[in-house]
């Protein structure tokens, strides 16, 4: 379920970019203001189309307001809705998820790396053989292998939970009861770019993990996934 | 379990509670914003006040939507075009259903009113956001003014540009839900939504509507039909 969800997450997201193909830093951000970052991704990008353009106020520097010449492509109807529905299937047993791995120790034995496995040697040793894509076979035991625990502990303590706190952080009336949520981003167009960012490394992870399910024995990985060994 | 409880949800608001929710007609994506609606809801302080910034920070701001109701290329609106030739001078807003003292409201009406001007971010579903001033009367103010009724839990509001949305009680007693009639200092333009439009900080950009022409409080919920956002797949709520 996680899965599907993050899927479409994804999925939505991108949508709802297309929409507005612009990322900036801090609090505001739009067409007639600079961009951080513009990714070519729908006919939103660049589109430079605007008129009846008016200042503000007397001075050379003053803020403008312009109106658009044409209809941007837009499907953020369905796609935020959808966002949000999947959202609330990630949270519920995300939660859930973090509880129990406190509880029942599964973070503590299995996922966070010990602090003598995180000597520079090892830790190197274990990156070069990744590289080389020689990766050992599952072994069945519940012990992950070194990077694997640290992609994992990264993933489930630091990306996914900030993807969450990001997303909230554009939300006009959380941010509005709890402000520090994007102040401590520096605003809510830096969360919006930390929340995009956060999901191009979650992707890539769900990417590399496929990848590494597939070189450690995919019968017997999909095996110990669904029903046990 | 979260598909149990948005079905559970479901018959509750067909049922239990009728008409006190945003209808979902069955569709999964209408009961996740009646889901994200609830929540927020339930779980936030109510009425909390949204940043406010300081004169610097107004920035440029977009004017998207329909940006002049008079010269509209598929829906022109004959009455506005003639109300905008005079200066607005002949403008009313309407307020009706369960006030005290049904009538309406010259924008010189309004301006007699004690103001507020806040300086504010205006965050659009699009993805951009904007921050702007705007000077107006808290519309618990004419809602006072008007008589509203104990029994009240929406207020609708309709445009000239053919709009129909509605708020809660919660969002439209809030101390910053405004009838704007100025922006940054002077006059609403056109553009943006002269000569008063609502201003809703709680929620996204779509809620402020532009073009006031109607209000109409109400003890049940009203989708607007087709002139309202959930017929036209759009979440009715847009806290998030």
């Amino acid at each position: 379920m996680i899965t599907a969800s993050f899927l479409t997450l994804a999925f939505t997201g991108y949508v709802i970019l297309m929409a507005h193909p612009r990322l900036y830093w801090g609090e505001t951000g739009n067409d007639l203001t600079p961009a951080l970052l513009e990714l070519p991704i729908s006919k939103n990008h660049k589109h430079g189309g605007w008129e009846n353009r008016e200042s503000f106020f007397a001075d050379a520097a003053s803020p403008v307001s312009a109106s658009r010449t044409f209809d941007i492509f837009n499907q953020n109807g369905w796609g935020r809705s959808l966002h949000f529905l999947a959202a609330w299937f990630l949270v519920v047993p995300g939660v859930l998820y973090l509880l129990a791995g406190i509880f029942t120790g599964h973070f503590r034995k299995h996922v966070l790396p010990r602090g003598a496995e995180l000597a520079p040697r090892g830790l190197w040793g274990e990156f070069v053989e990744h590289l080389r894509l020689r990766i050992r076979t599952a072994t069945g035991g519940p012990q992950y292998g070194l990077l694997q625990k640290c992609a994992y502990a990264a993933v489930i303590f630091v990306a996914l939970p900030l993807a969450g706190i990001t997303g909230l952080a554009m939300s006009p009336t959380v941010t509005a009861a709890y402000p520090f949520l994007s102040g401590m981003f520096g605003g809510s167009q830096s969360a919006r770019t930390i929340h995009f960012f956060l999901a191009v490394g979650l992707v890539l992870f769900l990417a590399a993990h496929v990848v590494m399910v597939i070189k450690s024995g995919f019968k017997r990985q999909m095996r110990a996934m669904t029903i046990g060994e | 379990m979260i598909a149990t409880g948005l079905v559970a949800m479901g018959g509750v608001l067909l049922t239990g509670c009728r008409k006190q929710m945003p209808p979902t007609y069955g569709n999964l994506l209408r009961m996740g914003d009646v889901l994200t609606y609830t929540a927020q809801r339930a779980l936030l302080p109510g009425q909390s006040l949204v940043k406010e910034y300081t004169h610097k920070d107004i920035c440029s701001f977009p004017a998207t939507g329909c940006t002049n109701p008079g010269k509209s290329p598929s829906h022109p609106n004959e009455e506005y075009g003639r109300l905008q030739s005079g200066a607005f001078a002949d403008w009313r807003l309407a307020i009706e259903g369960l006030v005290a003292h049904p009538g309406s409201f010259s924008l010189a009406d309004l301006q007699q009113l004690p103001s507020r001007t806040q300086i504010t971010k205006h965050t659009c579903e699009e993805g951009w956001s904007a921050i702007g001033e705007w000077t107006g009367v808290a519309l618990s103010r004419v809602l006072q003014a008007a008589g509203i009724l104990a029994k009240a839990r929406f207020v609708s509001f309709y445009s000239f540009d053919g709009w129909a949305d509605s708020i809660d009680m919660l969002d439209a007693l809030h101390p910053q839900t405004i009838l704007a009639y100025g922006m940054n200092g002077r006059d609403l333009p056109v553009q943006h939504g002269a000569p008063v439009r609502l201003r809703v900080e709680t929620q996204l950009g779509y809620k402020s509507m532009k073009y006031l022409q109607r209000i109409v409080v109400r003890d049940e919920f009203d989708d607007g039909g087709k002139s309202g956002n959930i017929q036209n797949g759009w979440s009715w709520y847009a806290g998030i």
